[in-house]
């Protein structure tokens, strides 16, 4: 699926980030073009996430250096839902609890938001019932949930279902999945690893964080980054998440 | 440097210019009705104009309504239902009770209800027992000066009583509605619920405006709602507090509970210039249960002050409270929740917090849960939190493609949203959702 020729959606180039004052990210390169599947492992506290929520523009962490390109666009310098807007989606490691706001009047806002800024139409409450009804079937998720807060007594892989579902409603080109497999049981990693399978085509591409071996064993990785200390130590294939697990980070250097 | 002269002016005598004309001679009134607003008259001369010195008193000042003279209210404005269609329920057509500025209007009232539950006014009920037997007994009135003063107007009021083991399946609507008018008005709204033993039913008790003009009416309400439950009884009380943004309100309920009987409150302040609402509690038997849910959302230069006493005296009680607040502007909310715990209260669970969101840096919260406890073996928990919105929730929505404003305005209607959907009546709950929404902005 995959060839050099592929479009290039996302170019990181010596991106440097601080959250307080601490320099977290230190340099990072990281190519991902349409159709590609990346997985970026490494130990607890190496700056995962803190990839994933800057390049969705979390404004608590600043970037101090490099510069991330998005389909010709300069993403730093556009706010979250302008990225959002552009087409990029971050499944976050764990999810914000709304009481108060039905997960389905939610998704319908959302969804209506990017429609109106993709030049869509947009769906009244009975159409996008039937619309997310069908999103649903994708994730596998009872129905019931939609007319419930969002993530409010959600149970953790609940929410990580959600956050698929929500990954669904809105088609981004570039999807970041955060840890999406932790807390999820046997049945539902595999129901939700299909769930984002069914979303791939040749012209999105995902970014999984994960530390398993097992997510991978459904969802094909094209590469698999190794961060540790804010950069990205180690590049390979499949082949090396494999290795990872069995042998841990240790042996892994610059 | 020159000494500041500090004139300190007395507003002790205002209250009593409130005083109704004349308290005795009204035909058909009954002499027990007229000696005790006799009494509540002889307190009002009596009793201070509250001030910020009285520690129950510390935030909320009310000298401002003291530059305006109110009138009290003569007749009824005349309106038709068209009036006041906006306000109707369709859940609560066959038991309606409205007021216009005070005065009953029979002809905007409906009464279709099954047997065993009167809903009546006062003036009607003047020979019922029922009344003499409870009129005044929980709202007492020796030590507050408002309360004192709505007693020695008390003549035309809400009297609904529920017959033993009458279950009301819709609910009742008592309506207070205040027209604008040229000099400001002052009413006294008074309300009298009686819950017999295995009764049931849902009250709203609704304060509203209706403005002909653009600038918002000066007025004073001036309400107090007394609640009886006798065992095994149920009460779910949404009070709506909607008036006009010059108006003053002051409001007492007093709620008094038998065993194992329920009491689900939600009140809910949007209006007034200065408004006060005390909601006192007594849980006098054992095995009480109550659940407290309010709702304070205000703006500009707004001030409004939620007083709660929850007393369990007796073993076995529940209560649970949720006192919710969104300030924007330059406005002031002030929460202050009591709870005690008696020395005989044991195996109490009882809950409180109060959540503030505050948006922007002129506002102002003061929140103060005080919990007293006697007795050894209760189960109770309190809390409070001021906040403006979370970053990270904030970030959650934008990474959903909100911008700020949505994002914002979402998270202050879920906010809100939270208390509105408890309120029991469809119809009303959806236009407080409503009313949320065109204040905060419209979202979802
Ligand atoms: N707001 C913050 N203030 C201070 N330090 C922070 C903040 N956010 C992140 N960090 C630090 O940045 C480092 C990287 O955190 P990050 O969450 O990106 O790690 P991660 O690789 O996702 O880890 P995990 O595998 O445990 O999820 C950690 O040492 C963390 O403590
Ligand atoms: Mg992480």
């Amino acid at each position: 699926m995959i060839s050099s020729s592929s479009k290039v959606i996302l170019e990181v180039r010596n991106l440097s980030a601080s959250v307080a004052g601490v320099d977290i990210l230190k340099g990072i390169n990281l190519t991902v073009r349409a159709g590609e599947v990346h997985a970026i492992m490494g130990p607890n506290g190496s700056g995962k996430s803190t990839l994933s929520k800057v390049l969705a523009g979390h404004p608590s962490y600043t970037v101090t250096g490099g510069d991330v390109m998005f389909q010709g666009k300069n993403l730093l310098e556009l706010p979250p839902e302008e990225r959002a807007h552009a087409g990029v989606f971050l499944a976050f490691q764990y999810p914000i609890e709304i009481p108060g706001v039905s997960n389905s009047a939610f998704l319908r806002l959302a969804y209506n938001t990017l429609q109106a800024r993709r030049g869509g139409e947009d769906l009244d409450p009975l159409e996008f019932n039937d619309y997310i009804r069908e999103k649903s079937k994708i994730v596998e998720m009872d129905p019931s949930f939609l007319d419930r807060n969002v993530n409010e007594g959600f149970s953790g892989g609940e929410k990580k279902r959600n956050e698929i579902l929500q990954m669904a409603v809105l088609d981004p080109t570039l999807a970041i999945l955060d840890e999406t497999d932790s807390g999820l049981d046997i049945d539902a990693l595999r129901i939700v690893a299909n769930g984002v399978n069914k979303l791939m085509t040749t012209n999105n591409a995902v970014i999984m964080v994960t530390h398993y071996q097992r997510l991978l064993n459904y969802i094909a990785p094209d590469f698999v980054h190794v961060m540790r200390g804010g950069q990205i130590i180690k590049t390979g294939d499949k082949a090396l998440a494999l290795e990872l697990e069995t042998r841990g980070y240790d042996w892994v250097h610059a | 440097m020159s000494a500041v002269m500090q004139s300190v002016t007395s507003h002790d005598s205002y209250l009593t210019g409130l005083l109704p004309a004349t308290v005795t001679a009204q035909t058909a009134t009954p002499e027990w009705l007229t000696a005790l607003r006799a009494d509540a008259a002889q307190r009002v001369r009596a009793l201070p104009f509250p001030t910020t010195r009285d520690e129950e008193w510390r935030f909320s000042d009310f000298s401002l309504m003291c530059k305006t003279t109110f009138a009290p209210a003569i007749a009824a404005a005349t309106l038709t239902t068209a009036d006041i269609a906006p306000f109707l329920l369709p859940e609560a057509t066959h038991g309606r009770l409205v007021f216009v500025n005070g005065v009953h209007a029979q002809h905007l009232s409906s009464s279709s209800l099954p047997q065993g539950v009167i809903v009546t006014t006062f003036t009607a009920g003047l020979a019922s027992e029922t009344l003499r037997t409870h009129l005044a007994q929980y709202a007492t009135f020796q030590n507050e000066a408002f309360v004192a003063l709505n007693t020695s107007h008390a003549h035309d009021g809400a009297l609904v009583v529920l017959g033993k083991n009458t279950a009301c399946a819709t609910p009742l609507h008592v309506l207070f509605v205040s027209t604008a008018s040229t000099t400001p008005v002052a009413t006294f709204p008074r309300c009298l619920i009686v819950a017999e033993p295995g009764s049931e039913c849902t009250l709203i008790e609704d304060y509203v405006h209706l403005s002909t003009t653009r600038t918002a009416s000066t007025y004073f309400t001036n309400a107090v709602t007394e609640i009886v439950i006798a065992e095994n009884a149920i009460v779910r009380h949404t009070r709506l507090q909607r008036e006009s943004s010059s108006a003053f309100h002051v409001g007492h309920a007093a709620i008094h509970l038998s065993h194992n009987s329920v009491y689900d409150s939600n009140s809910i302040t949007f209006g007034a210039r200065l408004s006060r609402y005390n909601l006192n509690i007594i849980q006098n038997a054992e095995g009480a249960n109550c659940t407290l849910n309010g709702l304070v959302l205000i703006s500009g230069r707004q001030m409004a002050d939620t007083h709660t006493v929850m007393d369990h005296t007796q073993p076995n009680g529940n209560s649970a409270q949720l006192h919710k607040c969104i300030v924007d502007g330059g406005a002031h909310a002030i929460f202050n929740g009591k709870i005690f715990v008696r020395k005989d209260a044991q195996h109490t669970h009882s809950t409180q917090s109060s959540r503030n969101l505050l948006l922007s840096n002129k506002g102002r919260v003061d929140t103060k849960p005080q919990l007293e406890i006697f007795a050894d073996d209760v189960k109770c928990a309190h809390g409070a939190t001021v906040s403006q919105l979370e970053t990270e929730e904030m970030f959650y929505l934008n990474s959903r493609g909100l911008n700020a404003n949505t994002a914002r305005n979402l998270l202050i209607y879920a906010f809100a949203e939270a208390i509105i959907d408890k309120v029991p009546v469809n119809s009303l709950k959806q236009r407080l959702s409503q009313k949320v929404s065109s204040q905060v902005g419209e979202v979802v």
